[in-house]
């Protein structure tokens, strides 16, 4: 199917139903007669994955029980309001979403586990899921050795490419570069600190960014620290901090550190509304426990705030409310998992297939034109070119968006000159 | 590193990093005395001790959110009212896993390690199933943020006094408690003899369920002083139990004054390193050192000395 046949994705009808999610079991009777024309199953499925006339099953692999779970339930809520919509509007080559949702209990071996599982028992057509770089690297080989399709909506440190993964979220050029960018040019920032977590994607995320800020931006890095996850007593860095006096502090803390690391921040008296604080690591998620008032004025580098001013973005934070409550917030991952079935529908489109191996082949070029961050492609590296955006922390847990990248930045994980 | 600066913003910067350790030392005091109190008086192995500091910060939380919108006139006291609360919260709760769980499992040391670490899983999923996953934020009183201006460049931060000072009390009240009151005494009592305390007529089971309790509780008050300075989420009293063992157990774990001296070691060594070398490299050679002086003296800094 070509692309300018995307069904009923610029209608009228699909616009009512994102006001009204309340009617949608009624709605979704409405489509039906499509079915009729609905390519046979033994044409669009050579393999034996779980798809019949009516129907075709995926998987939600996430964590809801343990650490993770603070970070992986916007997820899931993102993937099944996009199978809902899905579904509303007539399903995939006729064939309504049934989704099977496995829970990674935030421990890897058992994410592994949970894919073959959904790969060998149930068949599944594709999977969205994984969060942590290491849930990701647990999962591949499974994906890889059963021939499975994962729609993985984390932002991450790059240097992994696979037929079966299409990477939803930014690898971390398209993160770090064009923030770096900006905050040299419009703060003026010559000398950097750096702090994060101890582990692999903020290790690699500083990698990058000391190479640009040393090799391209003719800046220095003033320090470079790392903290052991679920570290909670920054003062002494705060102090080191406080004696370098660095223009930018480039922060990678994630989890129950970042809470902690923000808190200390404020109470020491670094105002950030005069030092400059650019992160990677916080979204609207992160703000809900920080709280606004700790981390109002500090810089983030993502391709999503739930601000965005656009039609798409605005349908798509009523719908998601809508479904999850009016207190839930929307952060970058969260918009980049909800990417996830869309892409995934629109691949077997255009592939007339659900083939893993024609999906994996048709999946470069594929576009979103009604994504919420604006419009994403997929590149043939399985990544996706996207926007990169800074926003400023406000009072509210909100990000004014300061800044866009005029154009869509193409995805490279394997830089070169950045390893 | 110090070239470039003058003698008066170092002397700024060790006084600010002095006053770090200190915080650090209170916040480590704080975590660790619940849990000296129970380790130490009734041998059990609290690993549920962080989730009943979380219990203090949810209560906090909760306390926070009602202030604000049925008595926000007096929420800048609200801190106080949450600090009684959380140990009212967590004391009972202790009190009641004393009496379910840990009563039975008094001549089985071992398996009460066990039996609390299933407690501490249940307890985060059901703070998981009731708060939700992600992590709450307590807002906190105007007058209780940002940093006191000693000097023209020595700044320090309010919630950090708070923590000393709190820390301070209840130091000064359990000491009183253990060494001066009558409960105190039979407390002693029980942990030098058991059979011969109840056979001169304390009641045992009494003790023990008022002393679980008691330490609990003082966790459930840490846990509520911590929502100034960390995360409130189900899962956040993992943070803290590794370094409130490694606190108790260097100090020597029947010894109340050997926690504060570890405590005091501990967090000393652990932010002057820290200001030297990167985080990770600190907490490494602090776990070394201490792994190195318990190879010399198994027994902690400060050990009780009693008949055998």
């Amino acid at each position: 199917m070509s692309d300018e046949k995307k069904p009923g994705l610029q209608s009228p009808l699909r616009r009512k139903l994102l006001m009204g999610m309340a009617a949608l079991p009624a709605m979704s009777m409405l489509p039906r007669t499509s079915f009729a024309q609905a390519p046979a199953t033994s044409a669009i499925n050579t393999t034996g994955l779980a798809v019949t006339d009516t129907e075709v099953t995926v998987g939600i692999l996430h964590s809801v029980t343990g650490t993770m779970a603070i970070s992986e339930t916007g997820s899931v809520q993102a993937e099944k309001l996009a199978i809902d919509q899905i579904n509303a509007m007539g399903g995939v080559l006729g064939r309504k979403i049934k989704f099977i949702q496995e829970d990674g209990a935030s421990d890897w071996p058992t994410f592994a586990e949970k894919a073959k599982k959904l790969l060998v028992n149930d068949k599944v057509a594709a999977i969205m899921g994984c969060w942590t770089s290491a849930s990701r690297k647990a999962v591949l080989p499974v994906m890889e050795q059963y021939n499975g399709m994962l729609y993985y909506p984390t932002f991450y440190e790059g240097l992994e490419q696979s037929k079966n993964v299409i990477y939803t979220g930014q690898e971390a050029t398209q993160q770090i570069l064009a923030g770096l960018d900006w905050v040299s040019k419009t703060k003026n920032g010559k000398s950097f600190y750096l702090i994060g977590s101890d582990y692999i994607w903020p290790r690699t995320s500083m990698k990058i960014a000391r190479k640009h800020i040393e090799g391209k931006l003719g800046g220095k890095v003033s320090g470079e620290e790392y903290f052991p996850l679920g570290h909670t007593q920054f003062n002494s860095v705060i102090n080191k901090i406080k004696l370098t006096k660095p223009d930018v502090i480039y922060a990678a803390v994630v989890g129950g550190s970042n809470v902690a690391f923000y808190k200390q921040l404020k109470a020491a008296g670094i105002d950030l509304s005069k030092q400059t604080m650019l992160t990677i690591s916080v979204t609207e998620d992160e703000i809900d426990g920080i709280g606004g008032e700790n981390i109002a004025g500090a810089y983030a580098c993502m391709k999503y705030f739930q601000s965005l001013d656009n039609p798409n973005n605005k349908e798509f934070v009523a719908a998601f409310k809508k479904m999850w409550g009016e207190k839930t917030v929307i952060g970058d991952v969260t918009q980049a998992a909800y990417l996830g079935p869309w892409l995934w529908k629109m691949t077997v489109e255009k592939a007339g297939s659900f083939d893993v191996d024609k999906i994996a082949a048709a999946s470069a070029g594929i576009e979103f034109t009604k994504a919420p961050e604006g419009y994403v492609k997929i590149h043939p590296n399985h990544h996706l070119w996207s926007k990169a955006r800074v926003g400023q922390a406000q009072l509210d847990g909100q990000f004014k968006v300061v800044y866009e990248t005029p154009e869509l930045i193409e995805p490279d994980p394997f830089p070169k000159g950045y390893q | 590193m110090f070239g470039d600066y003058s003698i008066g913003d170092l002397g700024a910067i060790f006084a600010m990093q002095g006053f770090a350790g200190l915080i650090l030392f209170s916040v480590y005091v704080l975590m660790a005395l619940g849990l000296a109190i129970i380790f130490g008086q009734m041998g059990v192995i609290n690993m549920a001790h962080g989730e009943f500091m979380i219990l203090g910060a949810y209560v906090t939380w909760m306390t926070s959110s009602f202030f604000q919108s049925h008595l926000p006139s007096l929420f800048s006291g609200y801190f106080f009212v949450a600090m009684i609360l959380a140990f009212i919260a967590s004391g009972s709760l202790g009190m009641l896993v004393e009496w379910g769980l840990i009563r039975h499992l008094y001549k089985r040391p071992l398996d009460t390690l066990l039996a609390t670490w299933g407690l501490s899983l249940i307890l985060q999923q059901a703070y998981r199933s009731v708060f939700g996953a992600r992590e709450v934020g307590v807002e906190l009183p105007q007058w209780m943020m940002g940093s006191k201006q000693v000097t023209d460049t020595i700044e320090v931060p309010i919630n950090g006094i708070f923590v000393m000072c709190l820390t301070l009390a209840i130091t000064m009240v359990v000491a009183w408690i253990m060494f001066k009151s009558r409960w105190g005494k039979q407390v002693r009592a029980v942990v030098q003899n058991r059979v011969m305390a109840g056979a001169v007529g304390i009641n045992t089971e009494k003790v023990d369920r008022y002393t679980f309790g008691l330490g609990c509780g003082i966790a459930g008050i840490a846990g509520s002083a911590f929502t100034m300075i960390g995360s409130t989420g189900p899962t956040s009293g993992q943070l803290y139990i590794v370094d409130t063992f490694l606190v108790v157990v260097f100090g020597g774990a029947a010894s109340l004054f050997g926690t504060i001296a570890s405590a005091f070691t501990i967090s000393q060594a652990q932010s002057t390193m820290e200001f030297f070398m990167s985080g990770s490299m600190a907490k490494v050679l602090t776990l070394l050192t201490i792994v190195a002086i318990l190879m010399i003296r198994p027994q902690g800094l400060f050990a009780l000395k009693v008949r055998k």
